[in-house]
Formats: structure tokens, sequence, C-alpha cells
């Protein structure tokens, strides 16, 4: 205990002695924080729409005075063929176009249904499911409207029981979806562009029986700062851990103390937990200090309990640690420990659900997010600060975490060698 | 009478590389040991063995009674060790040195509160007490070095080297200190390439591409290579 207390202050003079890496340590995440939770955003503002209408009519004023008020469309511009079209897609001046075909109001009149062709440049594809996500919706309601007022004017009675539907299928679903990738001649960088040609959405005007509204739990707003935030702490606690304690023991090897260490009857464990817990100290007052950046700036809520976040919190960093000592241990040089840092955090941070939802991933790499400690924490920051879940519920992560902390940093001491 | 170093067959192989080839020697209590040899020829690595850095390959060897394959933690409680490169903490300053150090081999708050004190006066670093180590002038890191590593009061202390490019006067003080604590009865196990120093030394060894090809009191040495100086029977014993 004695030899482990000497150890730690010898780390924290080294720390607070380097006058650069304090406000580093500290300051870095803080604005990375600030800049990722405003950049990382899946809202898509300002799609740019292309429109072809062939109608004219009142109705097809009004669907595109739908699209006009959008705050996710800009209507940038109207051509009169799906040639025309094609172009502005293909030169990026339009992220999709609409077409409205000849008859449309009367059609819809007449028959109940009429039908709309919408495509969409798929390159970027999470924009590009989105943009149809927008389109429907804005289908949807123009259709809601339209029944309302003119079907009850005209009193269709008789009218099918239907409901609204864009082919009866979410489009983004790729059966739906036409996928044509078609290289362009006439341009000089020869890009490619794939277009998503959507098929016809039919609309179908009668009576609605069932209108659904949906009501967001735990982040009722669907808020992407209060999803995102916690998630970013997670990394940047995540990053600042492993790169210190990753990069300690093996920049004792590269500057030559570690032989002097090494010849004293210093025993590996008190070494390593000598190591090991200034850096947890670190991170904990670091994960304290974004939590409150993330309470002022962003108001992220606080459901949980934030002893339980504390809690896991402590448990997670001992993994992160233990990671970065192991890594410590089996390098030689500080680029060894940097790249094979790295080529962990990558797998460790896109594959966390922070970014993509684990549930979409293909099943082998789900059993790969089993492994994936950032996984668990960003999991359970969210279900314990937006849901407010408790010990209870995230006993399956403090268990995960608890083998997991044992596992790496008995590695860590078992890999650390006196004696080589 | 007990030896405080004796290897037998000593052997280190790093690959189909010896690097130190079966090496028998004792080294007695008290003794100023000088173990020589060019760049390359093994010192370092036979020298790793003994303080349990290293794993030897083959052969046998006990240093301060404890056995070099099992008892490596033993040893390290009855050794110091001055590394070629210099191995304090540069960011730190001469007196946490002492601190971190002393306190590693269990020294007491007070106890090290007092040795630093007077280790600094003995040194006359005063002038440097507070100064970080990087910026303290080699010859001063050396002695500062040394008396670390004897703080402790070790039975034998392995120096590597230990006045490589320090100036001439510093040289001379700092076998001054050597000399002091041998008469205290400490060993003293050290390598150099000065022969001026192995004329210091009570026996001397000389290695030649892993093997030790003399080993005997300076004087003998020159009688039986017929030379004049230490620095003459160097020179007969590793030129080709």
């Amino acid at each position: 205990m004695r030899t482990i207390l000497f150890i730690l202050r010898k780390e924290f003079l080294q720390i607070f002695r380097h006058r650069v890496m304090l406000p580093l340590i500290f300051i870095m995440p803080i604005i990375q924080l600030l800049i990722l939770a405003h950049a990382a955003d899946y809202e898509v503002r300002n799609i740019n729409l292309y429109l072809i209408n062939r109608d004219g009519s009142q109705a097809a004023h009004r669907l595109i005075g739908k699209f006009e008020a959008s705050p996710h469309f800009n209507i940038v511009g109207n051509a009169f063929n799906s040639d025309e079209a094609y172009r502005a897609i293909q030169n990026g001046q339009a992220d999709l176009f609409i077409e409205i075909p000849v008859d449309f109001q009367r059609n819809l009149l007449r028959d109940g249904y009429a039908q709309l062709q919408s495509s969409v440049d798929a390159i970027n594809g999470v924009k590009a499911g989105l943009a149809s996500a927008y389109t429907n919706a804005i289908i949807t309601d123009f259709n809601e409207e339209f029944r309302k007022e003119w079907i009850s004017a005209v009193n269709v009675s008789d009218s099918p029981k239907a409901h609204l539907a864009t082919n009866g299928q979410p489009p983004q679903s790729t059966n739906t979806h036409t996928l044509l990738s078609q290289p362009s001649p006439n341009e000089a960088d020869k890009r490619s562009w794939e277009i998503t040609a959507s098929p016809y959405h039919h609309i179908t005007i009668s009576p609605s029986p069932i209108t659904i509204r949906s009501a967001n739990w735990f982040n009722p707003e669907l808020n992407y700062q209060t999803f995102m935030v916690p998630g970013i702490l997670v990394l940047l606690v995540t990053l600042v851990g492993t790169f210190l304690s990753g990069m300690n023991i093996v920049k004792e090897k590269e500057i030559g103390t570690i032989e002097q260490i090494n010849v004293t009857p210093i025993r590996k464990y008190q070494f390593i937990i000598g190591k090991l817990l200034p850096f947890w100290i670190i991170a904990l007052i670091e994960l304290a200090f974004g939590l409150l950046v993330g309470k002022l700036v962003f108001d992220i809520p606080f459901v949980g309990s934030l002893w339980l976040i504390f809690g896991f919190s402590a448990l997670y960093l001992l993994v992160v640690l233990g990671i970065g000592l192991l890594v410590s241990t089996v390098t030689e040089t500080q680029q060894q420990a940097m790249f094979i840092s790295w080529f962990f955090l990558i797998i460790f941070i896109l594959m966390s659900g922070l970014f993509t939802p684990i549930e979409s991933m293909p099943a082998w790499a789900q059993a790969i997010t089993r492994f994936n400690p950032v996984a668990y924490f960003v999991e359970v920051m969210r279900m314990v600060l937006l849901k407010g879940s408790g010990i209870l519920d995230i006993r399956i992560h403090l268990i995960v975490m608890s083998a997991y902390a044992i596992a790496v940093n008995s590695l860590a001491v078992l890999n650390y060698r006196k004696t080589t | 009478m007990e030896y405080a170093i004796s290897a037998n067959g000593l052997t280190k192989k790093f690959g189909a590389f010896t690097a130190v080839n079966a090496i028998t020697f004792n080294v007695k209590k008290g003794e100023i040991f000088g173990f020589l040899g060019a760049n390359g020829a093994g010192k370092t690595t036979a020298m790793r063995m003994l303080n349990g850095l290293s794993r030897p390959t083959a052969g046998e060897a006990q240093v301060a009674g404890y056995d070099v394959y099992r008892e490596t933690e033993r040893i390290k409680q009855h050794i110091g060790y001055m590394s070629q490169k210099f191995s304090l903490y540069e960011d730190l300053t001469p007196k946490e040195n002492i601190h971190f150090y002393g306190g590693i081999y269990g020294g007491s708050l007070s106890f090290l509160k007092q040795k630093s004190k007077e280790l600094i006066t003995e040194l006359g670093m005063e002038a440097y007490a507070n100064t970080l180590v990087k910026n303290i002038p080699l010859g001063w890191k050396q002695k500062l070095s040394f008396s670390i590593a004897i703080m402790h009061q070790p039975a034998i202390v392995f120096l590597d080297e230990p006045t490589g490019g320090v100036d001439p006067i510093t040289r001379r003080q700092f076998w001054e200190m050597i000399y002091k604590v041998a008469n205290e009865g400490m060993t003293v196990f050290v390598t150099t390439h000065y022969m001026d120093e192995a004329e210091y030394c009570d026996r001397v060894s000389i290695m030649v591409d892993g093997r030790i090809e003399a080993l005997d009191s300076p004087g003998n040495l020159k009688k039986q290579f017929k030379a004049e100086t230490m620095n003459d029977v160097f020179l007969k014993l590793t030129r080709p």
C-alpha cells in the first residue's frame, strides 16, 4: 500500500508538472463536446427538390405548397420533363425530383387515387432515406387534408374502404425502390450516380378509419442533443483514458526508467495499480465536468441516479484504462501503442451504437459488440440519464463490466514482466 | 568464504547469437570488481542477468546468496543498480527522485526527509535541489544516480558505465564515492571503458566476444601479459 502511494505521488507530480497536459486533458474534450453535439445531428434540412408539374390543377398546387412550407425542402427548380430533372440530380443541383402527372387532380377525384413519382439521389443513403420519409409524410398529410375537404364536400360515402398507401411499404425498403446505377457520360469527372427511382406513390382517397399519432417516450421532442451528448461524453472519456494509460508505461520504456523500476523489489500489481489510479481519478473528474457542461449547455435530462452513472463509470474506466495498460505492456514504443489503441478505439466507437443502432447491424457484428465496453457504457448512459433506469435494469451491464475489468487488468499484470 | 556473486557457466543467447558465453567467476564480499570489455562484448547483458532483469539461457548464478532463476525478486531487495541509460526521472527534482526511489524500497517518510537533505548536502547539490533533473549537468546527475542506487544500503551495487561522458574531475569524485561505500563493506560491480579506472579495481575481468578471457588483480594481469598499463593489457586481449 505504501509503495502504491509513492507511485501515485510520483505520477501526479509528473502529470501536474507538464503544464501543457492538464489543459489538454480537460479543455480539448469539452471543445469536442461542444462542437460534436451540434454537428452529429441526423436531422436533414435543405433537401434540394426539383418539380415536374404536369397537372397545374389546384390539388397539384396545394401539394407543392406543402413542400414549400416544409423546413426540410428547398424547391430549387422546375423541369418540364424527367430528363431535365434527372440532369439536375446528376450535376448535383437537386437531391430529388417529384413528378406530378397529367390529370393528377382529376384521377384523384374520379378514381379515388392518383400516382406521383419521386426519385431520390441515393449516394448518401441516410439522406436519401430521410428525404423519402419526409416526402411520404408530406404526401400523407396532403392526402388527409384532401380527403377531409374535397371528399366530404362531394360526399362520396361509398368510396372504397382503404387507407393511404405509398405503395404499401416504407420507402427505404429496397424492394420498392429500383436502384439504378448509371455512369454519366456528360460529366467530365465521370462520377456515377445512383438514383433511387421510387415507385409511384398511390394516393388513395377514402375516409381513413385509423390515424396514427406517435408519442415519443423518454425524449419527447426527439432532441438529437439529448440523445447524442451522453454518448459523445462516453467517447471523450474513453479516448482520454485509453491514450493516457496506453502511453504511460511505454513512455517509461522509451526513456529507460522502467529498467530502474524493474530492478527494485516493487510488486507487479503495485506498479499497475499505481499507473491506473491517477488516470482513473482524472477520467472521473473529466466525466463530472462533461456532465456539467451537458446539463448547462445542452440541458440534457438527468432522470436517473447520478450515483449510478458514476458507479458504472468507475467500473467502466477500470476496463478502459486496463486495456490501455495492456497495450502498454505489449508494445515497445509510444508509436506502436498509439496504433494499437487506435485500431481498437475505432472499432469500439463505430460499433458502439452511438452513430448507428446496434440492432441494425448484421448478426456477426452484433456478436462483436457484446465485447465492446463502449457499447455498454453508451447504453447505460442513455438508459440511466434519459429513461431513469435503476441498478436492477443495468445489472447485466454491471456484471459484464466487472468481469471485463478483472480479466483485462489481470492480463495487464501478468503481461508486465520485470524479468525478460 | 561466501561470495557476493558467483556465476558458473552463465550463458545468454538471443536466437542464434550468443551474447554471453558460459562465463564463470566469483566476486568476494566488499570487493570492487571491474567488468571490462569492448562495446558489444556482453557486459551489460551479463549484468542484467545478475540483477534479475534478464533470464539466463543456461548456467547458474547466485547473487547475495539468491538464485538468479527462482529468486529474482529476493535479489532485487539486496542490490542497487545504476544503468547505462540515465535512469532517474528527468521531470522530477533530485529531492522528488530521492523520495520516490527511497519510498519504493520502504523508507519511512521521516527517513526520506532526512535522507534527501543529507544526500543533497553531501553531494553539494543545494543549488540544484529544486531544479528538474533534466536541467542538471551530467556529472551531477551521475553522482545523484549513484547515491540513489545505494540509498537503501544494498549488499551489492551494479554500476553500468557510470562515468561515461563525465569530466575527469567528476570521475575522480565518483571513484571516491565508490571507495567510500566499498570500505563500508558494500560489494561494487562496475563496468567501464576507462583503463585508468580499471587500475582502481581490486580485481578485473576482461570480456571478449561473450567470454571472460582474463580475470585477476590489475597488477597480476600486467605481469601476466607483460604490459606496462591496463590499457596495454586490454589492447593485447581485444585486438585480433
